[in-house]
């Protein structure tokens, strides 16, 4: 694995996302924000706090975990599948000294990079507009955090790229994984009055340790940071490797 | 061959042999063997599915060989082929440009890859655009192309790296004629400039016209190998009498001529019939001269076979094909 030939991927990648930027921002900023207007203002007239704080103020941190694992979702997906069907983006590359794992890991620290971003500015946002009054300087954490499930969202999506026959089956991924676990994560109330097994089945899920962590972290709670730091680091470190050997798998026969 | 890994300038561009590349129980490439000289240009010429691009892919490091051994510039395939890949070019039979990119983007992008220093690559880069005449479009964005222009700008893209063996599969297939020379043009310029080009066609012509030597391939075979003068000469003769002939009188005009060049004894020399072939209702005769080859329409004419159609023309590699494998390059 060369570093520089990963580079140069990650670049590729990165120039496309400056190029297109007032794209990038609308897909990727205005549905988040418009939770974080419509769901926190509309709601917190009828819900009085969760937790002592505001509804906008409880939402806000989920959200901004949410939106990075949309970001890397729909890259590592539908942006993935493009450059690798329809574009011939990798054959491309891998007629240059550049090899296929170096071309999945350049996408998939990409994923995690665009993640960050995205996570940092929903953050901004959520500061410019007030709506979480007082938060904690471990808020700063919260990038980071964005920036790990990147990864292993992205790990998750290039695998489904990798394995999907057609593009339209990525519909299939999102509505029955990606978008109950938006639901189901506790981004829009605490999970503690859910049933036992829910519960249960929400922990297997990245985004809910994502979302707590993010959580605590913006409000200086640290009850379950180490828990959740430690559950998310593991899960990416194991699902980063399929999608890499999977990509040769899928190009090279 | 030079030492392992030498890589050095003796060594030929590409060496195969037993060359073979199966997909499944298929087999796309049966054991080839050949060798690409230094600065030569040598083609690959075939009909669809001959497994022309499988062998450029096995060359270019897109698909593992399943057999035989395989060296580019000195070194070999399976173990080297990332120093080997920084050394070529590549063409592929289908434009991969990147459409989210402008026409010069799409080099820089390229260099990177190739580890190039940002100013390396930004002069090169102007200097390829240049070179292929698309300076002017510069900031056009790749869709906006046509097909020549993209096709320029995949080889401008496959020398970014100034490289010592550029591989074209079917550079010119889909363009129009005078793109197609431009093409030619720019591929006679690098090998002037001592490129060794590796190119792949169906075009009769074109392997004709560019290339030093070449191969015929069929059906995942090398038929023949030879200069495009050679090859016609050593496998039937370089001047054809093509008769108009309903094909149920080939076999009478054949005995004639078998006959006919016995007969003729003592003073007048015989027309040397290097062989013939029936394509529907044409009959090829391969013979050493135009002389011989008018001598051979005469004498059919004169025992009613043929009025209705003669030529005396050069022989070519179309009918050479025709001669390997029973089948026109055109019928693929
Ligand atoms: N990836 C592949 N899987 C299975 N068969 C293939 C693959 N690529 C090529 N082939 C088959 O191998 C044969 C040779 O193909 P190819 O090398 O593309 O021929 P050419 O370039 O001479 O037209 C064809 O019959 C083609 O269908
Ligand atoms: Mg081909």
């Amino acid at each position: 694995m060369d570093v520089r030939a990963v580079w140069a991927v990650f670049a590729r990648n990165m120039d496309i996302f400056r190029r297109y930027w007032l794209n990038n921002l609308v897909s990727n900023f205005f549905e988040p924000f418009l939770y974080l207007l419509g769901m926190g203002f509309g709601m917190t007239r009828y819900v009085t706090g969760i937790d002592g704080m505001s509804y906008t103020a409880f939402i806000a941190p989920g959200i901004v975990a949410s939106t990075a694992m949309f970001a890397a979702t729909f890259e590592s997906t539908f942006g993935t599948y493009v450059r690798m069907v329809f574009q011939k983006t990798f054959d491309a590359i891998i007629a240059t000294p550049v090899n296929v794992e170096e071309v999945a890991v350049g996408e998939l620290l990409y994923g995690a990079a665009k993640a960050g971003i995205v996570g940092i500015i929903i953050l901004a946002v959520v500061e410019l507009f007030g709506f979480v009054p007082q938060w904690h300087a471990s808020a700063l954490l919260v990038p980071l955090v964005a920036v790990v499930v990147g990864l292993l969202f992205s790990s998750l999506g290039m695998t489904a790229a990798t394995l999907v026959p057609q593009i339209d089956h990525f519909n299939y991924y999102i509505t029955l994984f990606i978008t109950p676990m938006f639901v189901f994560s506790g981004i829009f109330f605490p999970l503690g009055g859910l049933p036992n097994g829910v519960q249960a089945v929400a922990w297997f899920t990245p985004l809910m340790h994502a979302v707590r962590m993010s959580r605590e972290l913006v409000f200086g709670q640290w009850t379950h940071v180490a828990a959740d730091a430690l559950w998310l680091t593991v899960v990416t470190a194991a699902l980063v490797w399929p999608p890499v050997v999977l990509l040769r798998r899928k190009l090279i026969r | 061959m030079g030492a392992e890994n030498a890589g050095g300038q003796k060594d030929p561009a590409v060496w195969a042999r037993g060359l073979t590349k199966r997909y499944g129980e298929f087999l796309a490439v049966r054991g080839v063997d050949f060798a690409v000289r230094r600065g030569e240009c040598f083609g690959v010429l075939g009909p669809n599915g001959a497994g022309k691009s499988t062998t450029m892919k096995m060359i270019y490091g897109r698909t593992p060989p399943t057999e035989g051994k395989l060296r580019i510039l000195g070194m070999d395939a399976r173990a080297d082929m990332r120093r080997i890949k920084a050394r070529i070019g590549v063409v592929p039979q289908e434009d991969n440009l990147d459409p989210d990119f402008t026409v010069i983007q799409n080099l820089l992008v390229f260099g990177r890859y190739f580890g190039l220093p940002r100013r390396t690559a930004a002069e090169r880069a102007e200097r390829l655009l240049e070179f292929v005449g698309l300076a002017e479009r510069r900031e056009a964005r790749v869709e906006k192309l046509s097909g020549g222009m993209k096709r320029r700008l995949v080889i401008a893209r496959a020398l970014i790296n100034d490289p010592e063996l550029l591989i074209l599969d079917e550079p010119t297939t889909g363009l129009d004629p005078q793109a197609r020379q431009l093409v030619w043009s720019k591929m006679r310029e690098l090998r002037s400039r001592g490129v060794t080009l590796l190119l792949t066609t169906h075009y009769m012509e074109e392997a004709a016209r560019m290339c030093d030597r070449l191969v015929i391939m069929d059906q995942g075979r090398i038929l023949a190998e030879g200069s495009p003068d050679q090859l016609i000469e050593e496998h039937a003769g370089p001047w054809t009498a093509e008769i108009l002939l309903p094909p149920d009188r080939h076999e009478e005009a054949r005995r004639l001529l078998d006959t006919g060049s016995r007969d003729v004894a003592g003073g007048r020399k015989r027309e040397a019939i290097r062989g013939w072939e029936s394509a529907e209702d044409r009959l090829l005769v391969y013979t050493m001269s135009a002389e011989e080859a008018r001598a051979v329409g005469e004498r059919l004419r004169h025992a009613g076979l043929g009025g209705a159609g003669f030529f005396s023309r050069p022989t070519t590699l179309d009918d050479l094909f025709l001669r390997l494998t029973g089948r026109t390059l055109r019928e693929g």
